[in-house]
């Protein structure tokens, strides 16, 4: 029985989309708190304007992160969510789950919060809307003791980890995302659970450059997939594609009349480094013009795949726009291998090569693509202790500003200014 | 024996981290990991994935609101337990994957979500509409200058045959955030709904000494519009700060740092409409999106004005681009000038970058295209 008139939230209840207000009402009837939800939600709608208190320090013993303190503030009109802090989860690696799994944690969720959730934040993570400061501890004594699961980051320390689904069911994906993504996130439980950073720091694991979880423009530590030898062609499957008998993209255009597929139109014709053409009935592929940009696989999966020799690209600093505006990830280290076996020893070295240098000379708030801004370019691939290439910009730069150093210049800086007049007049 | 609060770092468990995820793999999954040869959307929203052992796994890919009940992930829980041995997965854009292992075994699930009401929409596949990525809005956040799943809801009502059909160009992918703080990055997304605020934050005097610290919310202006300053509270001098207000770009993070310094307003804030970003490597590099509306005003339940400006960018786009284009790739081939005109948005001096690294979106050319913006020019 609802508790508020939502004559404005009502609205929202129509139309084809599935309806969050519909949902919170069901679960009021179990949840009453959630009549408080949607009551304080028409009230914004209302007056147009949130009705959330700043912020509000909460957590559990031991632990920076994971939990954001959230209160109302008109809290005499809704009890029900005077406090309403978020519990932020660890997911399982690409969010597969078992219903027992996700049984067990709504269980939980139902005995100490609103019942309501995000699946999933941002960032990643389970994130559990609603309980109250008294329930954190239980929740998490049941979710650790009870589960054997955690809670991901928040504030100034690394945040949880996240990948796409990788090599679990892609067939682009160039190292096994998942695991990287799990054998970080344990690898660092103490850097996720105690902020000791400048400030937030992201990682994200794609399998491929298609980026589907757009580590290049979200996370400060982009590790994307890609190969160094040739991609790897099935000229029977492109003779099926050229003859109509498969579909092209996997069918994804299927629904729009684009006519029959056009390997020179579609394929050849949109490469960006123009390295492929027809000889004969056979696609040639010139690798060494290739930038792998994934566009060719995408349309023709089952005729081409990615070269055999995979690993990844490292690119740091993405972050959105607050402050100094939006910035991409951009490349440090071209390839790399991404091996569990040898425990992902040389991408951790990679990471904590930035790490000591960013939590040493990074200003408060300052995520590490600002830091490198900040510094420039030439500096960070000195920390990283790399050697400059072009591969590192897409144009030389175009002023001669050069920082030059004394002992690069003949002779030094250390001149005599008599000497010189000595020989030129004033 | 639960917690205990009167003991309370007894017996705990800290630093376990997420289960191992391939405990959660369906069947066919654990068994062709990194063995995948290829992949086919069967209809919008069903996807087939063939491996080197002949296995398929056939993915039925659901739409779903980012806030979601308990109740309703119980109802997700059913559909698993009763089609797909007991697991499903969640994608980075707030879909529900549910995965069996051969063809018949599609159809029965399919009905079987089909009879659950609009709950379980199926599309979100190739070129067409996925599903928006979003922040929390009013719902649950201290600094949004709009709602989030309110908005969201109202434009996937409106988009939704695009989200069950491929007919467009490519893949459009659209995303909300309620204020410029992004916590989920719209910035290249081929439409970026974004929350803004146009009011210069207020001065709570009464408040802001027991809040704030002073130098960082000084610190926290890229602008240098805020400055200490004193004021009387209770007969009393207290150190503060002032907003010169002419310096102010609204970008919220000086109340992120001090309570203290609000800036909502139901008149001042709205929505921003940016276009033409990409994350995807494929064919051009990744594109951030760009300006394109300055302001749409909040306009609770269904938010209007918003809707009809994605709605009137996506079908501009889907008449003119040619098949492969995202919608920055698009607008870059006919030039943002056809962009304007074909979509029909006025051009304002909004759109002209007067921030840091303006420069080089100015044009230094003379190639240009005459449209209805030269007019004045061409008599």
């Amino acid at each position: 029985m609802a508790k508020h008139d939502t004559p404005l939230l009502d609205e929202l209840e129509s139309g084809p989309w599935p309806s969050f207000v519909t949902d919170i009402k069901r679960q009021a009837e179990k949840k009453p708190e959630c009549w408080d939800i949607l009551g304080q939600l028409e009230l914004s709608f209302k007056d147009r304007i949130t009705h959330w208190k700043h912020g509000g320090i909460v957590g559990v013993f031991g632990y920076g992160g994971g939990i954001v303190g959230r209160y109302s503030d008109v809290p005499a009109q809704f009890p029900g969510v005077e406090h309403f802090h978020t519990v932020r989860v660890n997911q399982p690696s690409s969010k597969y789950y078992s219903t027992e799994n996700l049984r067990h944690l709504c269980e939980l969720w139902e005995r100490h919060g609103s019942g309501m959730t995000n699946m999933h934040g941002s960032t990643g993570d389970i994130i559990l809307l609603g309980c109250r400061t008294e329930a954190l501890e239980p929740f998490f004594w049941d979710l650790t003791h009870e589960m054997g699961q955690d809670l991901g980051g928040s504030g100034s320390n690394l945040r949880t980890p996240a990948c796409c689904l990788g090599q679990s069911r892609c067939e682009w994906s160039c190292f096994d995302a998942e695991e990287a993504c799990h054998h970080l996130t344990m690898h660092y439980q103490d850097e996720i659970h105690r902020p000791a950073f400048p400030y937030k720091f992201k990682f994200k694991f794609s399998g491929c450059p298609n980026d589907c979880v757009a580590a290049l423009a979200r996370s400060d530590f982009a590790v994307i997939g890609t190969w160094k030898d040739n991609i790897r062609i099935d000229q029977a499957a492109v003779k099926d594609y050229v003859a109509g008998n498969i579909v092209s993209g996997g069918g994804a255009h299927a629904g729009g009349n684009w006519g029959d597929f056009n390997i020179k139109k579609e394929v050849i014709d949109l490469c960006p480094t123009n390295c492929m053409w027809m000889e004969g009935d056979e696609l040639k592929i010139d690798d060494a013009e290739c930038t792998r940009c994934m566009h060719c696989l995408n349309v023709m999966p089952r005729a081409l795949r990615p070269g055999a020799q995979q690993g990844a690209s490292i690119c740091v600093g993405a972050k959105a726009p607050i402050l100094d505006g939006a910035q991409f990830a951009t490349l440090i280290i071209p390839f790399i291998e991404v091996s569990a076996e040898n425990e992902f020893e040389n991408v951790i070295e990679v990471i904590e090569n930035i790490w000591d240098w960013w939590m040493e000379v990074g200003k408060n708030r300052e995520r590490v693509g600002e830091t490198m801004m900040r510094v420039g370019l030439p500096t960070f691939i000195k920390v990283m202790g790399i050697e400059p290439i072009p591969q590192h910009v897409k144009e030389p730069r175009s002023n001669p500003y050069v920082f030059w150093q004394e002992e690069e210049v003949e002779g030094g800086w250390d001149r005599d200014i008599d000497e010189f007049r000595a020989r030129h007049a004033a | 024996m639960g917690y205990d609060p009167e003991n309370p770092m007894a017996d705990r468990i800290t630093d376990i981290g997420p289960p191992h995820y391939a405990k959660f793999y369906p069947k066919v999954i654990a068994d062709n990991k990194g063995k995948w040869l290829y992949h086919e959307i069967t209809q919008p929203g069903v996807l087939m994935h063939k491996a080197e052992s002949g296995d398929e796994c056939w993915t039925v890919r659901v739409g779903a609101a980012r806030l979601i009940s308990i109740e309703l992930i119980r109802e997700m829980c059913d559909i698993a337990d009763a089609h797909c041995e007991g697991k499903l997965r969640f994608t980075t854009r707030n879909n529900v994957e549910f995965m069996v292992d051969s063809k018949d075994k599609v159809q029965p699930l399919m009905d079987d979500l089909a009879s659950r009401g609009n709950k379980f929409p199926v599309g979100g596949t190739g070129a067409g509409v996925t599903n928006i990525v979003h922040t929390q809005g009013w719902v649950h956040c201290h600094t949004p200058a709009t709602d989030a799943s309110g908005v969201v809801k109202a434009v996937m009502d409106e988009l939704f045959d695009y989200f069950t059909s491929m007919t467009l160009p490519a893949q459009v992918r659209i995303a909300l955030a309620c204020c410029l703080n992004m916590c989920g990055a719209v910035h290249a997304s081929d439409i970026a709904i974004l929350g803004i605020h146009r009011k210069p934050p207020m001065i709570d005097n009464n408040r802001i000494t027991g809040v704030c610290e002073l130098p960082l919310a000084v610190a926290s202006c890229p602008l240098g519009a805020v400055k200490p300053a004193k004021a009387e509270v209770n007969g009393e001098e207290i150190k503060t700060v002032k907003v010169n207000a002419d310096r102010c770009m609204f970008c919220g993070n000086c109340y992120t740092m001090c309570p203290a310094m609000p800036l909502a307003d139901p008149e001042g804030d709205g929505i921003a409409i940016l276009v033409g970003g990409k994350v995807s490597n494929a064919k051009s590099a990744p594109k951030f999106s760009k300006l394109v509306i300055p302001f749409l005003p909040n306009t609770p339940p269904r938010w209007p004005e918003t809707v009809a400006a994605c709605k009137g960018i996506l079908e501009a786009y889907a008449k003119d681009a040619q098949k492969y284009e995202r919608i920055g790739e698009w607008a870059e081939r006919i030039g943002w000038e056809k962009f304007f005109e074909k979509c029909d948005i006025p051009f304002t001096i909004k759109s002209i970058d007067d921030y840091r690294l303006a420069y080089d979106t100015w044009r230094t050319t003379t190639q240009f295209k005459y449209t209805s913006h030269t007019a004045t020019y061409t008599g």
